[in-house]
Parts: structure tokens; C-alpha cells; sequence
């Protein structure tokens, strides 16, 4: 029997929206300690930091996001671990923003005049104290409007958690289509949830750009 | 008796006797450009050395080794007693000995002039907010910039930005200040007010070594001239007799460049 696409099926995909929001945001929050630790390390003067950083990122850069939920679905699987969507979606995407915000974040840090670090230096101000107060927070001015256009990039990459069986989005579309079979309202529906999340970070992300431009200007 | 043996001790401890640097056969490659070569130079507590040369010829690179900006690759440096080349933890003394002032200024961007002052006495030296803002204050008083303490940097014009990084490099109560070409990246009118303070300094009875350029300065303040062309220093003399009877080619040809 088929049913109508009505209220209630789009109310359900309007609420599965909320574990769209979850995933991205317990990603983007492991990708922000993990993207922190690889972009130290991919500036650090330690050799073997800057070699592993690098490879870690080749690797995520280089392959789908698509094969890196497999491959941690079914890795966990093979390591002994009870094979739980849920938890392979948020380590798979995790470790992916870790990748990406480590390269952005790199780029950001070096973007930091040479002489800032010299000067703290000078001063005989540690790794520690030169990172956190003089290097890190001028980085960050640079890293606010890529790093909020990565989120909505990775806003987006939840939809592919529902290939490994992960309800969110795309999936709860996916279920309420094979129930009503009206293809076009039910992803038309899903299409524009994304849109309405991603839009206004994009948004956002214009406006700091723009801001950050003119404050470099000067 | 007591006398003799504090004679022959006093080498081996660290005292007044020592002097500020000692540099012994420092050598220095960039890949295969000789950087510095053979570089011999002591320079004693209170003295004011003015390094001059051509561009590119190692005065920064010399100064940058003095805390460690940059490594050397043989020969020694000494400050104030302490072994540079015995690595770890001599460095980071010398480091909050040595007050260094930048072409560029450098200051923190992102901070006040007032916390570019506090910031490295409080977390290197671990005294308190007040104190630090007590000592920052002192210091911009004497570089005579006290009312622009809680401007941003962006805010000052460069001679200005120049007296804060002075008054930021003091606040670590360093025994040496190193100056590299603290007013080449002036405006001529600047130049004056960053130049005054630095005498001011000098009268003070600060060991100094000057990067710069301005000869009238190295004339009136230095105690010694060092010049150094290609990687060497090819001449060490007192103002006088540097610019009145410069004794190697290559300085006189440098003088009559510059005059």
C-alpha cells in the first residue's frame, strides 16, 4: 500500500534533521581538537610530527569520504568491535575534519608574519606561551571564514553516513520515499533542509571573508 | 691569602669580570653560502657596539646568534657568562637577558601596547598583572609614550611602534639590547624620536650592539665600530678613528657609499 507524502511525512523528515545537526556537530567538534594536534604538528620542527601530519592528510585528502565510512564501518567490525553506525559515522567524519581543518589551519598559522614567532622568542617566550598568546589567536582571525565554509562542506558529507545504515537526513528521506514513492516531494524536502542549514553559515563565512579582507587592507 | 685565591677563581665563576658576549670562531652556512666566517668579537659590560656594513653582509645574521634566532655552526658564544653552544637550558636564560628590536617592530598585533609589555614578564618571569603593568608603565614613560598604553599598534605611527617594542624588549629587564636596523623601516621624521631614545638608553649605561646605518648615531654613541662586509669582520675601531682613518679598502669604499 502506498502512502501519501502528507504533513506527517515531511514532519519526520524535518525532525530527522536534528541528527544531521548532531553528527556534524560532534565531527566538527572531535575535527577541531584532531585538526588542532595535525596542524601543530604539520609546523612543528619535529620531523616525524610533520611526516605523520602529512600522510594523515594525503590519505584523507585522497581518498572518498565514502571509503573512509566504509572503511571504519567495517574496520571496527574486523578489530572486534560490535559494528554500530553511529559510531563508525562520527569517528569517520571526525577523523576527515581533522584532516581538512589541519591543512586549513596550517595554511593559517603560516600565514602569521615570521616575526611574530621571532619576536616572542626574543622575549623568551616558550613554544607554549608564543603559540597560545601571540601565534594561535592572529591565525585564528585568518581561520574563522574557511573553517566555517569546511563546515558546511562537512554539513553536507553527513548525508553519506546514511549508506552505512545511519538515520539522519538523507536516510529518513530515503524511507519515507520508499513508503510514498514521491521521489521528487520527499528529496525536494531533504534538498531544501540542507539548504536552510548551510545557507546562512555560508553566509556567515561571506561576511567574516569580507570583514577579514578590509581589516587586512588597511 | 683570601685575595690570591679569589684572583685565581674569579675566571671560573660567573661575575663582573665577564664580558657581555664573547664570540670565539663563529662560523655560519646558509646551505653553501659562507654566512659568517671566523667571527672573533668581545664586547665588554656598558659598551656600546655599532655594526655597519654593507647589506648582506651578516651584521643581522651575527646579532640574530646572540639569542639563538639563529643557530651557528662552530666556534662560541658566550653571554653573560653563560655557554650558548652548550645548548638546553643556557638559551632560554640568555634569552630573557637579551632584549632584541626588530627592522619591523613586530609588535603583537592583537594586544595593546600595554599587554605587548606585560605578556612576556608575566608569563616568562611569573609576576603578577600589576606588577607587570608597573613596570610596562615605567618604560613607557621613559620611551615617553605613556598616554598610548591601551592603543593598539595599528593605532601608532612606526616611530612610535618602535619606542613600544623598545619599551616591550626593557620590560625583561634584559642586560644586553640588540638592534637590528631599528630605524631602516622609518619614515625620516621618525627617526630622530627612535634614535634619541636609544642614547637615552645608552646613557644609561645599557650594553648595546646596533645594526643600523645611521652614522651621526654611531659617531656620537658608539664606544667601538665594527664593520663587516662578505661574512667577516674586516675592521673594529673606535668612531674616530673608523671614519676619520678607516684602515681597509673595503670601509672607506662603504663610507664613501653612504656619506
Amino acid at each position: 500500500m502506498i502512502r501519501v507524502f502528507g504533513w506527517n511525512e515531511f514532519l519526520v523528515i524535518v525532525v530527522a534533521a536534528q541528527w544531521t545537526i548532531a553528527l556534524s556537530a560532534i565531527a566538527f567538534a572531535g575535527g577541531s581538537i584532531g585538526g588542532l594536534l595535525i596542524a601543530l604538528m604539520r609546523v612543528s620542527e619535529v620531523r616525524a610530527f610533520r611526516l605523520f601530519a602529512t600522510g594523515f592528510i594525503r590519505v584523507f585528502q585522497g581518498t572518498p569520504l565514502l571509503m573512509q565510512l566504509f572503511l571504519v564501518f567495517f574496520g571496527m567490525n574486523i578489530f572486534g568491535f560490535a559494528i554500530n553506525p553511529w559510531i563508525a559515522a562520527t569517528i569517520a567524519l571526525a577523523l576527515h575534519a581533522s584532516a581538512f581543518l589541519g591543512e586549513i589551519w596550517r595554511g593559517c598559522i603560516e600565514a602569521v608574519p615570521k616575526g611574530q614567532r621571532e619576536a616572542a622568542t626574543a622575549l623568551g617566550l616558550r613554544y607554549y606561551h608564543s603559540m597560545r598568546h601571540v601565534i594561535l589567536p592572529q591565525a585564528t582571525r585568518i581561520a574563522v571564514a574557511p573553517t566555517v565554509g569546511f563546515l558546511v562542506q562537512l554539513i553536507k558529507g553527513t548525508s553519506l553516513a546514511s549508506i552505512i545504515g545511519f538515520t539522519e537526513l538523507t536516510r529518513q528521506g530515503q524511507i519515507i520515499n520508499n513508503a510514498t514513492f514521491s521521489p521528487f516531494l520527499v528529496f525536494g524536502t531533504v534538498a531544501a533542509i540542507y539548504f536552510l542549514l548551510c545557507w546562512p553559515l555560508s553566509l556567515v563565512a561571506r561576511r567574516m571573508e569580507t570583514r577579514f579582507s578590509r581589516a587586512t587592507a588597511r | 691569602m683570601n685575595m690570591v685565591s679569589e684572583i685565581a677563581s674569579a675566571p671560573r665563576s660567573r661575575g663582573a669580570s665577564d664580558p657581555a658576549v664573547r664570540m670565539e670562531d663563529v662560523n655560519k652556512w646558509y646551505g653553501s653560502f659562507h654566512a659568517l666566517k671566523n667571527i672573533n668579537l668581545t664586547v665588554g659590560r656598558g659598551e656600546r657596539i655599532v655594526i655597519c656594513g654593507p647589506s648582506g653582509s651578516g651584521k643581522s645574521t651575527m646579532i640574530r646568534c646572540i639569542n639563538q634566532l639563529e643557530t651557528i655552526h662552530s666556534g662560541r658564544i658566550v653571554v653573560d657568562g653563560h655557554d650558548l653552544t652548550a645548548g638546553g637550558r643556557n638559551v632560554d636564560l640568555i634569552r630573557q637577558e637579551t632584549g632584541m628590536v626588530f627592522q619591523q617592530f613586530n609588535l603583537f598585533p592583537h594586544m595593546t601596547v600595554l599587554e605587548n609589555c606585560t605578556l612576556a614578564p608575566m608569563k616568562v618571569r611569573g609576576i603578577t598583572k600589576a606588577e607587570a603593568e608597573e613596570t610596562a608603565m615605567k618604560f613607557l614613560r621613559r620611551v615617553r609614550i605613556p598616554e598610548q598604553a591601551a592603543k593598539y599598534p595599528a593605532q601608532l605611527s612606526g616611530g612610535q611602534q618602535q619606542r613600544v617594542a623598545i619599551a616591550r624588549a626593557l620590560c625583561m629587564n634584559p642586560k644586553i639590547m640588540l638592534f637590528d636596523e631599528p630605524t631602516s623601516a622609518l619614515d625620516p621624521e621618525m627617526v630622530k624620536e627612535v634614535l634619541d631614545t636609544m642614547v637615552d638608553l645608552a646613557n644609561e649605561g645599557m650594553t648595546m650592539l646596533c645594526v643600523t646605518h645611521e652614522m651621526g648615531f654611531a659617531r656620537s654613541v658608539a664606544d667601538r665600530v665594527v664593520f663587516m662586509d662578505r661574512g667577516e669582520i674586516l675592521e673594529v675601531a673606535t668612531p674616530d678613528t673608523f671614519f676619520d682613518a678607516p684602515q681597509h679598502e673595503r670601509t672607506r669604499f662603504f663610507l664613501g657609499q653612504i656619506s
